[in-house]
């Protein structure tokens, strides 16, 4: 298979502007013959359908929570990065473009990065006329922070809300939709397959959660906004019904999944405290704006932080890396947290944590201004952990966060079917190898707002697609199969919950997929996942049934799947030999300890392409070529 | 430490439900309370008992799903928190909890504490939003917004849509939710080319749904896991009444 990735060439800066000219328009009064079926209400999700439907599309909307303001965008925290240069510190679009390039560890595609970062200044404008609440300066004029792998002031915030409030701002603007007509929305509802007739996708089998009924909706072209797939890990900074079942499915009929393995630890969450734990919980990355991480110098040092002499404290990333600091970007930050902590340096209950301490900008700044920029963000860690945060230093351990892999998509964001499309952290474009921080709400409102309304047209006015209605084949095969699979988890008659096989799914990736990977590691984890699954299938007790909300049945259904893409994680990890961003093997490291990339060999993205239960997926190759911004050794010293 | 709960059992929303009482040993105080609950639904699977069904989602207090009447106090008794947020050391051994979903008529349950809120979202697609499409906006920094509006207006925003409020008003009155979606748009100056025609449309949608009305008694306000104050709506009515006298924020207008 040849992936074509139609990104333009010629010179960067107009590259996006002449590829929209050479796409064909829909006229305007045509448009409304046209249904989009979008799943997923996030930024991505969300502000597409609004975008959408302002243009005149007929727009269907899913998402399984109980309201599309519910989507885990809302949880991001510290920010949005635009290059706007309010601060007149140097920013511009090519900075932002040549930071998030350098960032992704030359593991992106440039056109699309530079789009991005000219995009983000629109971003920035659309939201603030929607209502979004940014932080201000006394003068009024929008306020803006520093945040990882950037040493400019580029991140607009909300409070610690920043995600919440762009989410609002789409949700909003969807609502108007909904109200008007334009879209119609089907909450409580999960995508369990896609539909492809004659090699186009045409729609989409659903599972309404309160009632069970499994039904088919049909249309002219399908956009899936579903986010990432980090729950893999079971333990993860997403919320619990984060999935992957969308893009799986998609898959599994034909939709290449690209760079699997990059997935991202956030270095800063709240650390484990006990075996029952659901999930983590970050802590924004804007605190180490102001936060010095560090751990004792010594190893079995138990005193309290507060009794450890200024002498005794390792700053091991001021240490390591004093050009960027504290602000080093996440992959950085996270493999430095576990080093430490291998070494017996962690501190805590656990010893699997290094401190993020504000006495020395509470004693700069005043308890007020830290109280300020970061109060709820104190207040979350003093409910969480029961200690505080102004008087004791937070305790944070790197966290699965992100994942910048996702379903393959070209410079239109259409996947390897066409009338596929693919937005936001469900695929896998502009982060390379690893995401800079504030970067993901960048990415899922620019494509949700500002690239697909403008790419999908083209697909619409040049493909014929035959009318179909729910009687045709495929549409009946699809609905078929998830009523088997809906069948086969009900009536398993198992002995162990869901949960405790994703735990341990979840555990075992963690431990060999996770922050630092070697191949025998990953030849371990390969060689468990497939017994792991059939005992799965065969020992799973679901209880209740498929003709009501049954939360134990969508828990297993996404289970089952998280099963098949972590044998793709791994086999995606052990193929590249390399370190990069994210994906750190530890045979593959500078004598300093950082990665080393392999350009001569892995300059590419690998795009894995399903080949049926059982068999060995193939892998495809897209060769990604720099000619802007030239690989050398990432360096934050 | 050991919990006992009491909580509401109801299949479906046209099956009557009843409380069921349930132990949970070896309640760790770091716990938060959902997790004490996936605690307890193991064990009710492993007794092939069906698990009591609760809505959430992102487990760190912003998404809104979670939340239920805990001894008859919305979200439980830790103030500014949310049921996800709520952690066991709150608790001591031996307390016994009655758990039941929002009250209220525009809430209908679904299912054990899942109560459907979709009566929220028809509220916002009346008016709660600012008419932008995509595309036209200007600058950013062309709209200056002093401070303290910035402020009081994300005061406003951060409104989670949760539903304590209106479960906890004895009225069942949702205008801790509508007030706090029109004082965000209200207070800053792109949300006032609409100001008038939102809060008509916004009011009286609400009207349409079965919320009752407010007699500012503040339950909402005390129960609120964003402590959203009551002042909201005291700027919703004036909106609502300068939009009426003025007949201003209707199409006959």
């Amino acid at each position: 298979m040849e992936l074509d990735s139609k990104c333009p060439t010629g010179p960067i800066e107009t590259r996006w502007d002449r590829h929209r000219f050479s796409l064909k328009l829909v006229n305007p009064s045509n448009k409304r013959k046209y249904t989009i079926l979008v799943v997923g209400t996030g930024l991505a999700g969300g502000s597409a359908a609004a975008s959408l439907a302002e243009l005149g599309y007929n727009v269907k909307c899913f998402c399984f929570q109980d309201s599309p303001r519910r989507a885990h965008s809302i949880a991001a925290q510290g920010g949005i990065n635009a290059a706007k240069n309010y601060h007149n510190d140097g920013d511009s679009v090519y900075r932002l473009f040549y930071d998030t390039v350098k960032g992704g560890d030359f593991r992106a595609r440039e056109s699309n990065v530079y789009r991005l970062a000219q995009i983000s200044l629109n971003i920035i404008d659309q939201c603030v006329a929607q209502g979004v609440p940014f932080a201000r300066e006394y003068s009024g004029y929008l306020d803006n922070r520093s945040f990882g792998g950037a040493q400019v002031s580029r991140t607009f915030y909300a409070r610690g809300q920043t995600g919440q409030q762009l989410l609002l701002g789409a949700y909003q603007a969807l609502e108007r939709q909904i109200g008007a007509g334009t879209v119609e929305m089907f909450p409580r509802t999960e995508m369990l397959d896609l539909i492809v007739i004659d090699g186009h996708a045409r729609g989409i089998v659903t599972r309404n959660l309160m009632t069970g009924k499994i039904e088919s909706h049909l249309g002219d072209a399908v956009v899936l906004g579903t986010g990432g797939y980090g729950n893999v890990y079971y333990l993860s900074t997403n919320a619990k019904g984060s999935n992957a079942t969308a893009i799986w499915r998609a898959h599994k009929r034909g939709a290449l999944f690209a760079n699997p393995c990059f997935t991202q630890i956030h270095p800063t969450c709240i650390p484990v405290s006990g075996d029952y734990q659901s999930k983590l919980t970050l802590m924004s990355e804007s605190l180490r704006n102001d936060g010095r991480v560090w751990v004792p110098a010594k190893t079995g040092d138990t005193r309290p932080a507060s009794q450890i002499p200024e002498a005794e404290r390792d700053y091991y990333l001021e240490r390591r890396y004093p050009s960027f600091g504290n602000l080093v970007p996440r992959d950085v930050a996270s493999r430095n947290a576990k080093t430490v902590c291998d070494e017996g340096r962690g501190v805590g209950e656990t010893k699997l944590a290094v401190y993020l301490d504000f006495r020395d900008a509470m004693e700069r700044l005043g308890k007020h201004t830290i109280k300020e920029r970061y109060g709820n963000l104190f207040d979350m860690y003093q409910r969480i952990a029961g200690e505080d945060p102004y008087q004791e230093p937070m305790r944070i351990y790197p966290a699965m966060h992100y994942t910048m892999g996702g379903l393959w998509v070209d410079y239109n964001l259409m996947s390897t079917i066409p009338g596929l499309y693919v937005i936001g952290e469900a695929n896998f474009s502009d982060h390379g190898a690893n995401r800079l921080g504030a970067s993901a709400l960048m990415q899922g409102l620019a494509d949700g707002y500002f690239v697909l309304p403008n790419t999908i047209n083209d697909y619409v006015a040049s493909t014929k697609l035959e009318t179909a209605d729910t009687s045709h084949a495929a549409v009946r095969d699809a609905e078929e199969q998830v009523l088997q699979t809906t069948s086969k988890l009900l009536h398993n008659k198992g002995t162990r919950s869901v949960d405790s096989f994703h735990r341990e799914l979840g555990k075992l990736m963690w431990d060999h997929c996770g922050m630092s990977r070697t191949a025998e590691g990953l030849k371990f984890a390969l060689s468990q996942i497939p017994g792991l699954r059939e005992q799965y299938w065969r020992e799973v007790k679901v209880l209740g049934s498929g003709e009501e909300l049954n939360q134990s049945l969508e828990k297993a259904g996404r289970v089952a799947d998280f099963f098949e893409l972590a044998e793709l994680i791994c086999l995606d990890a052990l193929e590249r030999n390399e370190s990069c961003g994210g994906h750190f093997r530890e045979e593959y490291q500078t004598p300093e300890g950082e990665a080393a990339r392999d350009d001569a060999h892995y300059s590419y993205a690998a795009a894995w392409e399903f080949r049926g239960a059982g068999n060995r997926p193939v892998l495809h190759h897209e060769p990604l070529t720099f000619e802007y911004v030239h690989p050398a050794q990432r360096s934050y010293k | 430490m050991k919990i006992i709960l009491h909580i509401w059992r109801q299949r479906s929303p046209n099956e009557p439900g009843r409380m069921m009482r349930y132990e949970v040993p070896n309640v760790s105080e770091h716990m938060s309370f959902l997790e004490m609950l996936d605690v307890l639904n193991e064990d009710l699977i492993a007794k092939d008992e069906e698990p009591v069904a609760f809505d959430h989602d992102c487990r760190e207090g912003i998404c809104g799903m979670c939340g239920c009447m805990v001894n008859g106090v919305a979200h439980g008794p830790k103030p500014g928190t949310t049921l996800c947020q709520l952690h066991m050391r709150s608790f001591k051994d031996g307390d016994e909890l009655y758990l039941e979903p929002w009250r209220a008529c525009a809430f209908p349950i679904v299912k054990d504490l899942v109560v459907d809120r979709s009566a929220f979202d028809r509220m916002m697609a009346a008016g709660g939003f600012i008419s932008v499409a995509t595309g036209s906006a200007p600058d950013g920094n062309a709209i200056l917004v002093p401070k303290e509006d910035a402020d009081r207006s994300m005061d406003a925003a951060a409104c989670i849509g949760c539903g304590a409020c209106v479960a906890m008003c004895p009225n069942a009155s949702a205008s801790l939710f509508l007030a706090a979606k029109i004082s965000h748009l209200g207070l800053l100056p792109q949300g006032q080319p609409e100001r008038d025609r939102r809060a008509v449309a916004m009011v009286a949608q609400a009207n349409q749904e079965l919320f009752g009305s407010c007699t500012n008694i503040g339950e909402c306000e005390a129960v609120c896991p964003k402590e959203i104050k009551l002042e909201v709506i005291a700027r919703m009515n004036r909106d609502f009444l300068k939009a009426k006298w003025t007949g201003r924020g209707t199409d006959e207008a």
